[in-house]
């Protein structure tokens, strides 16, 4: 039983972060229907900014939190004007291998500025290691922190999503592009706040794996960024909720594999519910079966 | 096709240029000893490369300053291989059929060394690697002869994972052992392979096993694992920036057995990233420690640090070992022929340097003694030093 509690707790900060970057494909799919590829890049242009913000500039954690965000928020922005924007109107798989060929942009582009080798993450945060059930099961203050920070940003999420002006902006461009346009909605602006809000969260999601693995490194995005991904398709790709969903239930699964069965089979296990989820039910946990408009 | 003829013409015009050269090079000069020194000074293992060719020189110079070999000063020829396996072929051709130097010291890589192999068995002259650690670098995998011009001073991997194992059973007295290993390396694996055998054969127990992958970062359920089977003490046979994690986290789990792991430990990135605190109560093997109290040891880090401002790494001593070693073989051949000198290579017996005492077993491997580092508050100390069985 102890040991379930404690690779619950595992899960749970690990689906937290997925559930964090989950949230960007999913809006970014909802609005303009591309998967973000150069998603897990921006996380890691992210991480570097929280990183030079806690080293150079010496600002604390949440400061440098905010900074990493506003950082990965314009990229995410220039990203959408340049690489994106001109394909809006081209076949979708233009856009998707454009996608591809800017996080491979992102990726060497970090290599050669940041170096290949992995740079240690200072611990901004003090690492306090609390024992809960006489010890058998552990919670450390970064864990606990990860949690609260995510739970804090899908509230702020919803709230701008469910309660503003612009997330009914979005909402409206999501549901009907042209139709939105009709009624006077900037559509241009508000996919440009979407790829901005999309990619605050992946900054997030950037700094907090840095603070919980002590290394980041130009390749950190890719492996996390598919894993969101399968988060993503799992709740639902589009539906917000669903990502989060998608994240969580993800971080507990990976968790219990390792945990109970092996490392080895961890991925193998993931990827391959990618596929039973496509051929079983295409549109994810928690969508609804929409019929393609022809 | 006027300018694609007058290009052949001129590629053969080089060509001979280039022959004639080789042909009539330069003579050896009769009051200098010529050893080619084939590195990584550039590019992706510089690192490794650039410490080798640091020792030998500061090796050499004391060689020198007492008086040199058979009456002759040693001269060093030092080429870059710019950590390319295919140029460390071109250095070595160069370095042989050009300087006419009587031995090769290096290349600091396996994939290097296995390259400069060819030509220097083609020639007869001898080649000491002083961190190749694969097998095959001396003896040929196919056949499985030694490779007769072939010689290294550091052990290969087995017996880092054979003196391992004896040290967790018979000194921390650990029965049970949990392994966790890169299962995309083969360094990992095969050190992994042995310690178990080794372990069963001391009587203890492998508890748990498990594998991660190069791209994990999250070893908490593992290692949540690990807890719950009762390992005494957990064998991490991977590189630095791994291991510093796994050990991080597990401390974080409330795991307090020792962890015990071989020389990829050994960078200053470990405490970096783990902490001084988390590793304490670590231990790994290792080829020497610079905190060994012993005379040799003591005036080597003292040279060394003298000359180049840091204490030298491991692959520094086998580096500098290499040097003597060979100065001392030349000695005991009593001339400068290359035959002679491979010949007096191979009967090395009892050759006392700094990374242990050591002769060559038939497959040219040094039979010495590995040193077991314990981390305590972030240093480097010494524990214990244990000649493998054989």
């Amino acid at each position: 039983m102890e040991t379930f509690i404690a690779q619950l707790l595992n899960g749970l900060s690990l689906g937290s972060i997925y559930a964090l970057i989950a949230l960007g494909y999913t809006m970014v799919y909802g609005i303009i229907q591309l998967i973000n590829f150069a998603h897990g890049e921006v996380l890691m242009i992210g991480a570097f900014a929280g990183f030079y913000a806690i080293t150079k500039l010496k600002l604390n954690f949440f400061l440098a939190l905010i900074f990493a965000m506003v950082v990965s928020a314009l990229l995410g922005i220039i990203i959408e004007l340049a690489a994106y924007r001109p394909l809006r109107n081209s076949p979708r798989l233009a856009a998707l291998i454009t996608a591809i060929g800017v996080s491979l942009f992102l990726q060497n582009g970090g290599l050669v500025v940041f170096g290949a080798d992995y740079v240690s993450f200072p611990q901004a945060v003090n690492k306090v290691t609390y024992k809960l059930l006489g010890g058998s099961v552990t919670v450390t203050s970064h864990q606990i922190l990860i949690l609260i920070v995510t739970i804090v940003m899908m509230l702020v999420l919803q709230y701008i999503v469910l309660k503003t002006k612009t997330g009914k902006a979005m909402r409206a461009v999501s549901f009907d592009k042209d139709a939105a346009l009709l009624m006077g909605i900037n559509v241009d602006s508000v996919i440009s706040i979407t790829f901005a809000i999309g990619s605050a969260l992946a900054a997030v999601a950037g700094v907090l794996l840095g603070m919980y693995y002590q290394t980041i490194y130009p390749l950190m995005g890719t492996m996390p960024g598919l894993k969101a991904f399968v988060a993503a398709v799992l709740g639902g790709i589009g539906i917000i909720p669903g990502a989060m969903a998608g994240g969580f239930l993800l971080g507990i699964i990976e968790t219990f594999v390792s945990g109970y069965w092996s490392t080895t089979y961890r991925d193998v296990v993931v990827f391959g519910l990618l596929i039973v989820i496509l051929i079983v039910k295409p549109a994810g946990l928690l969508g609804k079966d929409t019929r393609e408009k022809v | 096709m006027k300018t694609y003829k007058w290009l052949v013409v001129s590629l053969i015009m080089m060509l001979a240029v280039s022959l004639a050269a080789t042909g009539c090079g330069k003579k050896e000069t009769s009051d200098t000893i010529k050893v080619g020194v084939n590195y990584e000074l550039s590019g992706e293992v510089a690192a490794y490369g650039t410490t080798a060719k640091d020792a030998i020189l500061l090796a050499f110079d004391e060689i020198n300053a007492a008086g040199g070999v058979l009456g002759k000063k040693i001269e060093a020829v030092v080429l870059d291989n710019k950590s390319d396996a295919a140029e460390a072929l071109n250095v070595a051709t160069k370095l042989i059929t050009q300087e006419k130097v009587v031995a090769h010291l290096g290349p600091a890589t396996t994939g290097a060394t296995l390259n400069v192999v060819p030509v220097c068995t083609e020639y007869k002259v001898p080649l000491i690697t002083n961190s190749a650690t694969n097998p095959d670098v001396t003896v040929d995998p196919q056949t499985k002869e030694t490779r007769e011009y072939v010689f290294r001073t550091c052990f290969i991997d087995p017996p880092q994972a054979v003196v391992a194992a004896e040290f967790a059973v018979n000194q921390l007295g650990k029965k049970k052992m949990a392994v966790y290993y890169d299962n995309t390396n083969d360094y990992s694996k095969g050190l992994y392979q042995v310690f178990k055998e080794q372990v069963i054969a001391l009587g203890g127990e492998i508890v748990a096993e498990e594998g991660y992958v190069k791209e994990d970062q999250e070893f908490r359920p593992t290692l949540t694992k690990f807890k719950q089977s009762g390992a005494e003490l957990i064998y991490i046979p991977g590189y630095y920036e791994k291991v510093a994690k796994i050990i991080s986290q597990a401390r974080e789990l409330g795991i307090d057995v020792p962890f015990l792991g071989a020389d990829g430990w050994d960078s200053p990135d470990l405490v970096e990233v783990a902490g001084p605190e988390a590793l304490n109560n670590t231990f790994f093997t290792n080829h020497y420690s610079p905190q060994d109290p012993s005379e040799k040891v003591q005036n080597f880090v003292k040279a060394y640090k003298e000359r180049y401002g840091s204490i030298p790494a491991s692959f520094s001593a086998t580096a500098y070992d290499a040097a003597y070693l060979l100065a001392d073989a030349i000695k005991r051949a009593g001339s400068t022929d290359t035959v002679a000198i491979t010949k007096a290579l191979a009967e090395t017996k009892d050759f006392d340097g700094i990374t242990g005492k050591f002769s060559f077993d038939e497959q040219h491997n040094p039979v010495k003694e590995v040193s077991i580092i314990e981390m305590v508050n972030g240093e480097q100390t010494l524990k214990t030093k244990i000649t493998p069985k054989q």
